[in-house]
């Protein structure tokens, strides 16, 4: 650090202190991948089944499509704003593509309600928030029950099944050996959000509303269209996580997807994402999705239920967050 | 008392009285004083629920973790009975509401001392509380037939023409009045949630009152439990699964802002009762059960959008100020 | 150099006692990067005023949360009445007799005017639970006190400003106390309402209370003050009689220099109008707003806190709509119904509420500087660093801004730097009018300077800025003409030459002048 200070007249202010690459070693990222590293080898030294391709392979079905919503969530929850009604809107898209079904409508209109539906429950939570400005944790659990409530309203108990085997290629296909559809999908989805979020100007937008929203929109931000096109966004990824799950499942039950929206957020928020706004980033989300894909898995193998991985999850999520606040307490408590 | 029936509430009773009508003028069954009293007793769950989600929400948090922790501390009372008949039911009670009372605790001192945002604490505690019931419970069932005849029995003796369950209801609702209106606690809750740099300034501290929210939330969702178990007679992992959401939506409904300090109590137990109203009516009128989500779903958002027209920021009002002073 | 005086000697109201009610002694404080208060002094007597005077950003508010239990000192004592006490709460500090009324309104708009009152000392009935029949009688008894008529059920939401703030006295003088704080209590009050809250101060002295009284009106301060304190950059700098003392005197000690020399204001040739406005209405905040603004022109706007001016700026910047009314932008009809039109426009604002609407705390310096002029950094939407840190140099350094980098978080700056930096971010998107709001308020005198030069530096290259301020001198220093606002009208506007503080006092308080008939 070299910034000699000179009596007068303006001095140089240097662009960085340290190199770009530096920060990187202390980041949340490399902590995420320390833990990711962990339970790989925990899981390969328990199971003997854990290291083999097709293994892992299946072990992707665990979070892709979650982990797709969670991508446009991070950067919904980065600007300040949440959507919970993303698995509702799995479960209307879902529900909208059994009905076209019926209609007698092929692989590629399935697809593409699935992908409308999306963008219509999006656009809807969009226009509430920014258009009528409420807030929307609430609009979304209001949405959430709207959207499930409509599918319930038209499959009631029964179920949609019978999709050409051409459509269950995009939740079973395989594109080269084990790698699916679906990951590759998935792998597309986060570099695309990735280079959004870090490397365009509308990725700032993001930042700054999340720090700031008045100053924000003081600097001339078009806070409102910035976050519908947000919830647009989730609404999208909400409209392709249902077309995979229901290829996947190859049947539609208005419950599908129950709960996935606190998944959805909880991978967001390990991943690294400030549940107030403002900072975090796409790599860690999607470490934390590996993260909780290879959890899954690993207790899957060792035969323990789904559910006792939660109460793992629940407390990764509260000591994650709440390590380093109460480190910085600490710390400042000493120093006072 | 005027205060108890300021627009919003008036509004919201409107509506529930106008929805009766619809319902009455077609199937006048439904409003037959007996009825009403069974969609009441159907809905005193929620409503205490209500109650207590309505005090976490005027300090400005939130608490997702209470229909997990009326599960947990369900199960739990549900055990102690089907393993140990002999303990009186009233204990029971008086350990369902301290362990809902302990779980709640837990909330208010992560959200006080470590301050993690309450929807991040209370998302996690959701998933451990429900991870704990299948780990206590290995996954089986407390069916009826392992509880004590006097653990089913007490929500349902009758009493002066309403069950007992109906009786802890207004018992809860009479207190909350008491506790939010009478109160320095009560109040506190809308001065942490209204504005809370304003509040360290008359001398509250912020988190102990949010941790004193946490912590009755969590007492109410602890008897809740013994309630929600015994009337139904059965306990498992997923009991009141996906309930925190028609909690908070009950609240929502009744004019409670998600923003803190706007509220009341007539307000959450209106909410709760148009909730229980839609729910009790669908079948009478012959719509299926399953409209009974997208109908509340469309009612949340209609609120919200009333509630927050009511709230906009009415700016300094200068010069309104100047004609008043003319 | 503090020049202790004696107590005892002659005094305008009454003899103050001997011994201070209150005392402190070597008082400091420090927030992250900042010395707010280093070792100061201050004495209360009973029965007594005390001016607290000194610039935005000496520590005044500072010292304030430290007597009301907000913050802990670092280092210094607290003696009340003899004995050496603490705060660690505003509760301790009530219980002690320190009641306050604080610059900011610490109300709460949803409980009523009597709860507003009386939360956290509620009158208690029957099982401990609050008796509201006795709370509202108490509540009307402390508002007749002051003479504000206000009921004491109605909801605080459903009141004016002016109302809030006799609500917020009330709540001050509702608990038993020996010691008063008064932190600017006039800035928000019409004429009338100050000559009940001077009464009402003449009645505390009488009953024996000791006053710390704050304010930036000099008036103010030699009518009601007995003695003053005097801080500058968080040091007490001087302390006396206010008989002893006068207006230039005092000045002297809050800037520690002359007047004249820190508005370097240069004669700028000014030319056609850039901007018109015409007829402007606001529902609720401004009415009959005309005025033109030349090019190269410093066009000042006065007036009392309250009075209109920011909501008109942010108005003509589109944040807020007005609802009648034309602006017009080098002769062309401009309808501007967001920011990011306005800054298209060639029109920005460096807003009053810095944490708030300016900076953005959570961003690098370099981020916050390119935030409007992104399109012009980024290549089809794609960002360039090398770009924004280049723009970020250029303007940054321009302003003399002190960090330790660019990409250094602009919440970790001091508030002078912040300024800076938003200021920065303005001039990076080339504007034709910069609309500054309070641009000095709560900055270091060094920055103060700085910016102060940078306006005189701006119009010589031909912008044209409009300055909200309610310091005087610096009104007085910087204008080229000045508009004064009341109530959210325009109450008179004055050229530069012949212009003089009690002029403009006389039009932002409705006395005198052209608004004569108006007591």
């Amino acid at each position: 650090m070299n910034a000699p200070s000179t009596g007068s007249g303006p001095r140089a202010i240097p662009d960085r202190l340290e190199g770009r690459w530096s920060s990187l070693f202390k980041s949340w990222e490399t902590l995420l991948i320390a833990v990711a590293i962990v339970v790989f080898i925990v899981n390969a030294l328990s199971s003997p089944y854990f290291l083999n391709a097709w293994n892992l392979s299946d072990a992707t079905f665990n979070f892709t499509e979650k982990a797709m919503i969670a991508m446009a969530m991070a950067l919904l929850i980065i600007s300040g704003e949440i959507d919970l009604s993303v698995a509702a809107i799995i479960a209307l898209a879902s529900t909208a593509m059994g009905v076209a079904l019926q209609y007698g409508a092929g692989t590629p209109e399935l697809v593409l309600t699935g992908l409308l539906v999306g963008l219509l429950c999006g656009a809807f939570n969009g226009w509430l928030v920014t258009g009528l400005g409420l807030p929307s944790i609430v609009v979304t659990i209001g949405t959430m029950s709207l959207f499930r409530g409509i599918a319930y309203i038209i499959l009631g108990d029964k179920a949609f099944t019978g999709y050409p085997p051409g459509f269950a290629w995009f939740g079973q296909g395989y594109v080269w050996w084990v790698i699916s559809f679906e990951l590759v999908l998935f792998l597309a989805i986060a570099l695309f959000f990735g280079i959004l979020l870090h490397w365009t100007s509308f990725g700032r937008t993001v930042y700054a509303i999340g720090n700031n929203l008045v100053g924000a929109l003081f600097s001339g931000v078009r806070v409102g269209r910035t976050k519908f096109i947000l919830f647009l966004m989730t609404g999208l990824m909400s409209g392709i996580a249902a077309i995979c799950l229901t290829a996947r499942l190859g049947s539609t039950r208005p419950s599908i997807a129950f709960g996935w929206e606190l998944e959805v957020v909880t991978m967001v928020v390990l991943g690294g994402v400030s549940i107030l706004g403002g900072s975090g980033g796409i790599p860690g989300v999607v470490i934390a999705a590996v993260i909780m894909g290879l959890v899954t898995f690993g207790f899957g193998l060792a035969n323990v239920p789904g559910i006792v991985m939660s109460i793992f999850v629940g407390l990764l999520l509260i000591t994650v967050i709440g390590a380093p606040m109460l480190w910085q307490r600490l710390k400042g408590e000493r120093s006072a | 008392m005027q205060k108890l029936l300021k627009s919003r509430e008036l509004l919201l009773a409107a509506v529930i009285v106008l929805l009766l009508a619809v319902i009455a003028w077609r199937f006048p069954g439904f409003v037959r004083p007996r009825n009403l009293a069974n969609v009441f007793n159907d809905t005193s769950i929620l409503i205490i629920l209500a109650l207590g989600q309505m005090m976490v929400i005027l300090t400005r948090c939130i608490d997702l973790s209470m229909a997990a922790n009326l599960a947990l501390t369900g199960m739990t009372v549900a055990m102690l009975n089907a393993a140990m008949p002999g303990i009186p039911v009233p204990l029971l009670i008086a350990l369902g509401i301290l362990l809902g009372a302990a779980l709640g605790a837990f909330n208010g001192i992560l959200v006080w001392k470590v301050e993690i945002p309450p929807i991040v604490v209370t998302l996690g505690t959701l998933t451990i509380f429900r991870g704990i019931i299948f780990v206590m419970s290995g996954g089986a069932w407390i069916n009826a037939h392992q509880m004590s005849a006097a653990f089913k029995a007490f929500p349902r003796t009758p009493l002066l023409g309403l069950p007992v369950l109906s009786w802890v209801a207004l018992f809860m609702i009479a207190l909350m009045v008491v506790v939010i209106t009478r109160t320095p606690l009560g109040r506190a809750f809308y001065a942490v949630g209204g504005n809370p740099t304003a509040a360290v300034y008359t001398g509250i501290d912020v988190g102990r009152t949010r941790f004193a929210a946490f912590t009755f939330a969590g007492a109410l969702a602890g008897l809740s439990g013994y309630l929600w178990v015994s009337r139904y007679a059965v306990a498992y992992v997923d009991i009141a699964g996906g309930f925190e959401l028609d909690i908070i939506a009950a609240c929502v409904i009744g004019g409670i802002s998600i923003a803190g300090g706007i509220g009341s109590v007539g307000g959450a137990v209106l909410g709760a009762l148009f909730f229980g109203v839609v729910k009790n009516a669908l079948p009478v009128i012959n719509i299926s059960p399953f409209w009974q989500l997208a109908i509340s779903g469309g009612a949340i958002i209609l609120a919200v959008a009333f509630n927050a027209r009511a709230e906009r920021k009415k700016g300094r009002l200068i010069l309104r100020n100047r004609e008043a002073a003319a | 150099m503090l020049q202790q005086a004696q107590p005892a000697t002659v005094n305008k109201a009454q003899t103050p006692a001997n011994e201070p009610v209150l005392a402190l002694s070597g008082i400091s404080k420090s927030f992250p990067g900042v010395r707010a208060l280093s070792g100061v002094s201050l004495e209360l007597y009973p029965g007594t005023v005390t001016a607290l005077v000194g610039e935005n950003g000496a520590g005044k508010s500072t010292l304030v949360k430290i007597l009301t239990g907000i913050y802990q000192p670092d280092e210094g004592a607290i003696r009340l009445g003899g004995e050496e006490v603490s705060f660690p709460t505003a509760y301790d500090a009530t219980q002690a007799g320190i009641t306050a009324i604080h610059q900011e309104t610490v109300l709460f708009d949803e409980l009523s005017v009597a709860e507003n009152i009386y939360l956290g000392h509620a009158p208690r009935g029957r099982l401990g639970l609050i008796d509201r029949a006795r709370m509202n009688r108490d509540a009307s008894a402390v508002l007749k006190r002051i003479g504000a008529a206000i009921d004491p059920d109605v909801r605080l939401r459903d009141l004016g400003i002016a109302s809030k703030h006799l609500v917020a006295i009330a709540r001050a003088l509702s608990v038993e106390a020996r010691i008063v704080i008064m932190d600017e209590p006039t800035a928000a009050l019409s004429y009338k309402e100050i000559e009940e809250l001077y009464a009402l101060v003449e009645r505390l002295k009488a009953e024996g209370k000791a006053i710390l009284f704050i304010s930036h009106k000099f008036d103010e301060i030699f009518r009601i003050a007995d003695r003053y304190t005097v801080f500058r950059d968080g040091e007490c700098v001087g302390a006396g009689l206010i008989s002893e003392t006068d207006h230039d005197a005092l000045v002297r000690l809050m800037v520690g220099r002359p007047v004249g020399q820190i508005f370097p204001k240069r004669d700028v040739e000014i030319g056609q109008p850039v901007l018109t406005v015409s007829g402007y209405n606001h529902p609720t905040e401004f009415a009959d707003i005309g005025f033109e603004l030349k090019h190269g022109e410093i066009l000042g706007f006065y007036g009392l806190v309250g009075a209109g001016r920011s909501e008109l700026m942010q108005a003509l910047f589109g944040v807020t709509r007005p609802s009648r009314g034309a602006v017009r932008i080098g002769g062309e009809v401009a309808v501007i119904r967001s920011p990011a039109e306005a800054i298209r426009r060639g029109i920005v604002y460096v807003p009053e509420e810095r944490g708030r609407q300016g900076a953005i705390a959570g961003l690098p310096i370099f981020q916050n500087v390119t935030l409007p002029s992104l399109s012009r950094t980024s290549r089809r939407g794609f960002l360039r660093l090398a770009e924004e840190f280049k723009l970020a140099r250029q303007y940054t350094s321009r302003l003399d801004l002190r960090a330790a980098s660019l990409d250094r978080d602009v919440g970790t700056l001091s508030g002078g730097n912040q300024q800076k930096v938003v200021i920065a971010k303005w001039l990076a998107t080339h504007p034709k009018v910069i609309i500054l709001d309070e641009p000095t308020k709560g900055i270091d005198i060094g920055s103060k300077a700085a910016v102060h030069e940078f306006m005189s530096e701006l119009v010589a290259e031909g912008l044209s800025i409009i300055m909200v301020s309610s310091e005087i001198p610096e009104v007085l220093g910087m204008s080229d003409r000045v508009i004064v606002m009341r109530e959210g009208r325009i109450a008179g506007e004055y050229t530069r030459e012949g212009l003089d503080a009690e002029m403009l006092v006389r039009a932002a308080a409705g006395i005198g002048g052209n608004d004569a008939n108006r007591k």
